[in-house]
C-alpha cells in the first residue's frame, strides 16, 4: 500500500507550475455562509442560491442586469469632484478621491447611462457604495440633476437605484444642498409627466432617503435592504433602547407605507418594464 | 452675567472687577469714576477682542445659548398679530415646528420655525427642537394653506437636526423631508428662510429651500454638527473644533461659498445680548425682500429658486 505513503517530502510542484485559483471565482454568502460560484452568481442575478440573500452590487452589475445585452450608453460619465472646502479629517478629501479612483475605477459614487430596457428607452443613474460608502456629494447631486434634465429632454423614463450611506460629509453644505437640487429636479421631472421609479438597495439612509429615493411615482425596494433616514446605530444612542428585530429593513418600510414594493432581482426588469408599459 | 463661554472669559473677569469697584465706591464713597472709565473701555477693547475673532466652534456655541431668541420670540417681537395652527392632519401635532399666519406691519404671512424650548420642562416638550415627520407634514399644510390665499412664507430654522427616533423612522422620517424640499422647490408665493440658531442637515433644510435663504450672523448650517462630524470622520468626540473649521459652517464661509443669499448681523456677542435689536434686524430684512419679490411673476420666481438650489456644487468636467 505504497500510495498512500508520501515518499517524497515537502511540496514538490515548482511555483512556476502552480495552478492558481483565479481570485473571486468563489465567493461565500455573507447570510448563509455556503460558498457560491461566481458563473452561477451572474446567472442568479448575484442572488444566493440557497437563501435568496441579495449580494451589494455596484453599477456595473445592475447595468448588465438591466440593460438589453448589456448596451448602453454612458451620460456624463466625466464629472468629478472638486473640493470647494479643502476639506481635511484624518486624510486629505483629495487623497480619499485619488484613491477611491485607484481602488474602484469609478469616478464617483454614481454612474447614469441611457439603453433600452425589454425595448423601452430609458435613463438608469446607479449609485456605487464601493466609492467611499455610496456617499452624495456634488458629483451625485450634478449626475442625477443632468439625468433628469437628458429625461426631460428626451422623454424618456428615469430609474435611480439608491445605494448610499448619505451625504458626503467632505463636502459639507455643498453636499446638504444636493438634497434640494436632486428634488427640486424631480419635481419638474414630475410637470413633464415622465415616469420616475425610485430602486431603494441595500443600503439607502441619511440625506439620501430624505431625497430622490423617497420621491418615486413608485418606490421599491430589494429584500432585506436596509433602508432609514437616521443610522441604526444613532437612533439606538438616542433612544437609549433595543431596537425591534427587522427594523429599517425594506420589509418594514414596505409594511408602514413608504414602498409599493419589494422586488427579487431576477425580477426586477420584467416588473420595471411592466409598469413603464403600463404607464405609457 | 448669565450663560457665558469659556472665551468670554477675559470680559467677565472685567466686569466683576468693575461690579467691585462699584461695590467699594458705593461703601467708602470715593470717587472711582476715572478707574470705572477705565475698566469700561477695557471691557469694550476685550469685547472687539473676542467677538471679531469668533472661531467657527465659538459661533457654534454661541448658536446654542439658553438665552438666544427662538421662533416665538421673533413672532412675539416682530409680529403685530399670530394665530398659531397645529396638527399634520393625519398623525398628531408635532411640537418642535410650530406655525401660523401672522400679520408683520400690516402684511399677512404664514410663519413656520423651529423652536426648542428655553428651560428644562418646555425643551422636553418641545423635543429640542427636533421634528418628527409630522413637524416637517405640517409645515408643508400650512405652507400649501399659504400658497392657497397667496401669503408670503418666511421660515425660521434652528434645529440641531431631525429627530433619529424609533417612531420617527416608522413614520417616514426620510419621506417626510424629501417632500417637503421637492413641495418647497415649486411652492408659488415668495418663500424666505431664517436660520435664526443651528441648521443641522435635512432637519434645517427641510423647512429651507426659499427664495432667499440667510444666516444670522453667528448661526451655523451644514450637513451635520461639528460633534456628530468629529465622531464619524476622527472617530472620536475630540475633534469637534477642528470638525467646526473644516465643515466651513459659519455665515461667513457659507456667504463665501454662494450657499447662502446673505448675513444678517448680530449685535455685539451675539443675538442673546439685545433679542429686540435682532428682531428688528430680522423684520426689516423681511419687509425689504417681500416688497422685492411680491413685484416678481410668480413663475419667474420659482424658476430661479429651482435654479439657485441647481447651481450648489462643485464638479470638475
Amino acid at each position: 500500500m505504497a500510495w498512500f505513503k508520501r515518499e517524497k517530502k515537502g511540496i514538490i510542484t515548482t511555483t512556476e507550475e502552480k495552478k492558481e485559483a483565479p481570485d473571486g471565482l468563489w465567493n461565500k454568502c455573507p447570510n448563509c455562509k455556503k460558498p457560491l460560484h461566481y458563473t452561477e452568481q451572474v446567472e442568479n442575478k448575484y442572488v444566493c442560491h440557497y437563501c435568496n440573500y441579495h449580494l451589494r452590487i455596484g453599477s456595473k452589475e445592475y447595468f448588465s442586469i438591466l440593460f438589453d445585452n448589456n448596451e448602453f450608453t454612458e451620460l456624463f460619465g466625466n464629472l468629478k469632484s472638486g473640493d470647494p472646502l479643502h476639506f481635511e479629517d484624518t486624510k486629505k478629501y483629495t487623497e480619499r478621491l485619488e484613491d477611491s479612483y485607484k481602488k474602484t475605477g469609478l469616478n464617483d459614487a454614481i454612474r447614469a447611462a441611457q439603453g433600452k430596457v425589454n425595448g423601452i428607452d430609458m435613463v438608469i443613474a446607479c449609485m456605487d457604495f464601493s466609492f467611499i460608502g455610496g456617499s452624495m456629494g456634488s458629483v451625485v447631486g450634478e449626475k442625477i440633476a443632468r439625468s433628469i434634465d437628458h429625461c426631460i429632454k428626451k422623454k424618456l423614463p428615469f430609474l435611480m437605484i439608491s445605494k448610499s450611506g448619505g451625504a458626503r460629509m467632505m463636502e459639507a453644505a455643498f453636499s446638504l444642498m444636493q438634497m434640494a437640487k436632486t428634488s427640486a429636479k424631480l419635481a419638474l421631472l414630475s410637470k413633464a409627466g415622465i415616469p420616475y421609479v425610485s430602486l431603494l438597495t441595500d443600503p439607502t439612509t441619511g440625506g439620501v432617503t430624505a431625497s430622490y429615493a423617497m420621491l418615486g411615482d413608485i418606490n421599491i425596494a430589494e429584500p432585506g435592504a436596509l433602508i432609514g433616514f437616521a443610522g441604526p446605530r444613532v437612533i439606538k444612542e438616542t433612544i437609549k433602547k433595543e431596537l425591534p428585530k427587522g427594523f429599517q429593513t425594506a420589509e418594514f418600510v414596505l409594511e408602514h407605507g413608504f414602498l409599493d414594493f419589494i422586488v427579487d432581482r431576477r425580477h426586477l426588469k420584467s416588473k420595471l418594464s411592466a409598469f413603464l408599459r403600463m404607464v405609457e | 452675567m448669565s450663560t457665558s463661554f469659556d472665551f468670554e472669559k477675559p470680559i467677565a473677569d472685567l466686569q466683576q472687577q468693575i461690579d467691585k469697584v462699584k461695590q467699594v465706591a458705593d461703601k467708602t464713597k470715593v470717587d472711582m469714576s476715572a478707574t470705572l472709565a477705565e475698566l469700561n473701555g477695557k471691557v469694550e477693547e476685550a469685547k472687539q477682542q473676542v467677538y471679531n475673532n469668533l472661531t467657527g466652534w465659538q459661533r457654534v456655541q454661541i448658536s446654542r445659548h439658553p438665552d438666544r431668541p427662538q421662533t416665538f420670540d421673533y413672532v412675539s417681537m416682530m409680529c403685530d398679530d399670530f394665530l398659531e395652527l397645529h396638527g399634520d392632519r393625519t398623525v398628531k401635532d408635532d411640537k418642535a415646528i410650530v406655525g401660523g399666519f401672522a400679520t408683520i406691519a400690516g402684511q399677512s404671512v404664514m410663519i413656520i420655525g423651529h423652536q426648542k424650548g428655553k428651560n428644562t420642562k418646555e425643551r422636553q416638550y418641545r423635543n429640542f427642537g427636533m421634528a418628527n415627520p409630522e413637524g416637517y407634514r405640517k409645515a408643508l399644510r400650512l405652507m400649501k394653506l399659504a400658497e392657497k390665499f397667496n401669503k408670503p412664507v418666511i421660515t425660521l430654522i434652528d434645529t440641531m437636526g431631525a429627530y433619529p427616533g424609533l417612531e420617527a423612522e416608522e413614520r417616514g422620517q426620510g419621506e417626510a423631508i424629501a417632500r417637503n424640499l421637492l413641495e418647497m422647490s415649486v411652492l408659488k408665493v415668495p418663500i424666505l428662510s431664517f436660520i435664526i440658531g443651528e441648521g443641522a442637515s435635512g432637519g434645517a433644510l427641510g423647512i429651507g429651500v426659499g427664495d432667499k435663504v440667510y444666516m444670522l450672523e453667528n448661526s451655523w448650517y451644514s450637513v451635520i454638527s461639528p460633534e456628530s462630524c468629529s465622531s464619524i470622520l476622527w472617530r472620536s468626540w475630540d475633534y469637534k473644533e477642528q470638525a467646526a473649521e473644516k465643515l466651513k459652517l459659519t455665515s461667513g464661509d457659507m456667504f463665501a461659498n454662494k450657499l447662502i443669499d446673505g448675513v444678517i448681523p448680530e449685535p455685539l456677542g451675539g443675538a442673546h445680548q439685545d433679542p429686540k435689536y435682532m428682531a428688528d434686524v430680522v423684520k426689516e430684512q423681511i419687509l425689504k425682500d417681500l416688497k422685492t419679490l411680491s413685484k416678481k411673476k410668480i413663475d419667474d420666481l420659482v424658476n430661479a429658486r429651482i435654479e439657485k438650489f441647481c447651481s450648489m456644487g462643485v464638479v470638475e468636467e
